[in-house]
């Protein structure tokens, strides 16, 4: 039910989730944030089950956080996504982790690269792509839309794009979305449909 | 006084000392001679190969220098069969996060879990530590070209020029004043120099007898740009050999120089 879109442009990547927490037929939140950080340079959109995702997001962020602080030195995002497949595909024959998850990051010597995983550890670097049902009517634009050396305001529009192509013909409503760009400057929020702060 | 407290590894003497991690630096100063020298396009490490008889097989692999990964070379001084064990470590280290990563160890860490593993036989186990001392040379995308040297304590450092194994006290006060780089005002040496420095310095530990290919191995590492990968080169009889008679003509020219004064 989740979807999660990715894109690449020249000089970083955005990933984008959708905000809803639901499980069968009731919705718990609609202002979940399903494109976890990993490094100040690198976020992973996640789909599946809420305690796959963030236990899978959280083993490998802090994972990252303590390599940095022990080797005083940053890990490259293929680097990281190896790390990440390395992951899931030692979990898949004793626990697996059910999350299917686009990794998209920046740096300096390789510019924006992103990352398609699946549950069963396969990865693909890629330079869109889509996980869920999302793919089935997202693909399709990308392909269409996306060129190399695109700027960050042409693939958001993309993405905007694919938004609105799920918010019409996606069976499920998913009325909420979380946009962000990964670039030079670091990790930013672009778009959210709902703040996923809690506020209570 | 030393003898109540220099039997075991995990005690310490009255004076704050571990006499057998002292013991075990000490058996390395009779080991053969290891040299690593920094230079601006790669590193060498030459070493004084022992033989102790004439009816030893030649070795089809170096007895003192061994590769730890594609980008990472050692030259060993001390005692052989614990030197095997380590470098097992160390290439199971390098090889392991290459699995984990898919990037080549940086070379600073791969040093840091050799010293890890040394001095955890110093700490506990009531084990003896390892009689190694290694000279690691390696180049990495972040820092290029580093040499480091390694002890039984487990401790490490870098270096720009060190030396390691018998006599190397003399070595190293010949390094201190050959050695040029940009902060004494000098400029590091080429790799050629760097070889030619290397030679000398071996001339000077080697205890009256002189270097020569026969006695002496000299590795070479340096970077393929276009191939993207490390090239660790140990220079043949016929290369060594040259690089001995250069020194040799060097020095016999720096004589004559010295003599025509009157």
């Amino acid at each position: 039910m989740d979807t999660v879109l990715g894109i690449s442009f020249d000089g970083g990547v955005i990933v984008a989730a959708d905000q809803t927490n639901a499980r069968s037929i009731l919705i718990y939140q609609h202002h979940l944030d399903k494109v976890a950080p990993l490094t100040s340079h690198s976020v992973l959109g996640c789909s599946g089950p809420n305690a796959d995702f963030v236990n899978f997001s959280e083993y490998v962020a802090k994972n990252m956080a303590l390599y940095e602080v022990t080797n005083d030195m940053k890990l490259s995002t293929n680097a990281q996504a190896n790390f990440c497949r390395g992951t899931l595909a030692q979990a898949l024959r004793k626990g697996p982790y059910q999350v299917n998850v686009l990794l998209g990051g920046w740096d300096e010597t390789t510019g924006g690269t992103l990352y398609f995983m699946d549950y069963l550890a396969a990865m693909q670097k890629v330079n869109f792509g889509a996980q869920g049902y999302a793919s089935n009517f997202c693909l399709s634009i990308f392909d269409k839309e996306w060129k190399a050396n695109m700027t960050e305001e042409e693939a958001l529009l993309v993405i905007d794009h694919c938004i609105s192509e799920l918010q019409e013909r996606f069976l499920i409503s998913q009325p909420n979305f979380m946009v962000k760009v990964v670039n030079k400057q670091g990790v930013r929020v672009v778009k959210q449909g709902a703040d996923p702060v809690e506020n209570s | 006084m030393a003898r109540r407290y220099d039997s075991s590894t995990t005690t310490f003497s009255p004076e704050g000392r571990l006499h057998q991690v002292e013991y075990a630096i000490e058996a390395i100063n009779n080991a053969g001679t290891c040299i690593g020298i920094l230079a601006s396009d790669g590193i060498v490490l030459a070493t004084e190969k022992r033989s102790t008889s004439s009816l030893l097989a030649v070795p089809k692999t170096s007895d003192k220098t061994y590769p730890l990964s594609s980008h990472i070379t050692c030259c060993v001084a001390g005692l052989t069969a614990d030197a095997n064990m380590l470098i097992d470590q160390a290439r199971l280290r390098a090889g392991q996060y290459e699995y984990q990563y898919q990037h080549s160890i940086p070379v600073e860490q791969l040093v840091e879990h050799v010293c890890n593993y040394k001095h955890s036989y110093t700490q506990y186990g009531g084990l003896r530590p390892f009689g190694v001392s290694f000279l690691l040379a390696g180049w990495d995308p972040i820092h290029k070209y580093q040499l480091y040297q390694t002890d039984p304590s487990g401790n490490y450092s870098g270096w720009k020029a060190t030396v390691i194994g018998s006599n190397n006290q003399a070595g190293k006060s010949l390094l201190k004043t050959e050695y040029g780089d940009e902060s004494e005002g000098g400029t590091m040496p080429t790799i050629n120099e760097a070889l030619k420095l290397a030679i000398k310095v071996l001339n000077k530990t080697m205890d009256g007898t002189l270097a020569s290919s026969e006695k002496v191995e000299l590795l070479v590492l340096t970077r393929d740009e276009e191939l993207d990968e490390c090239v660790h080169k140990i220079l043949s009889e016929v290369e060594s050999q040259a690089i001995v008679q250069e020194v040799e003509k060097e020095a016999a020219a720096e004589a004559a120089a010295t003599v025509v004064v009157s």
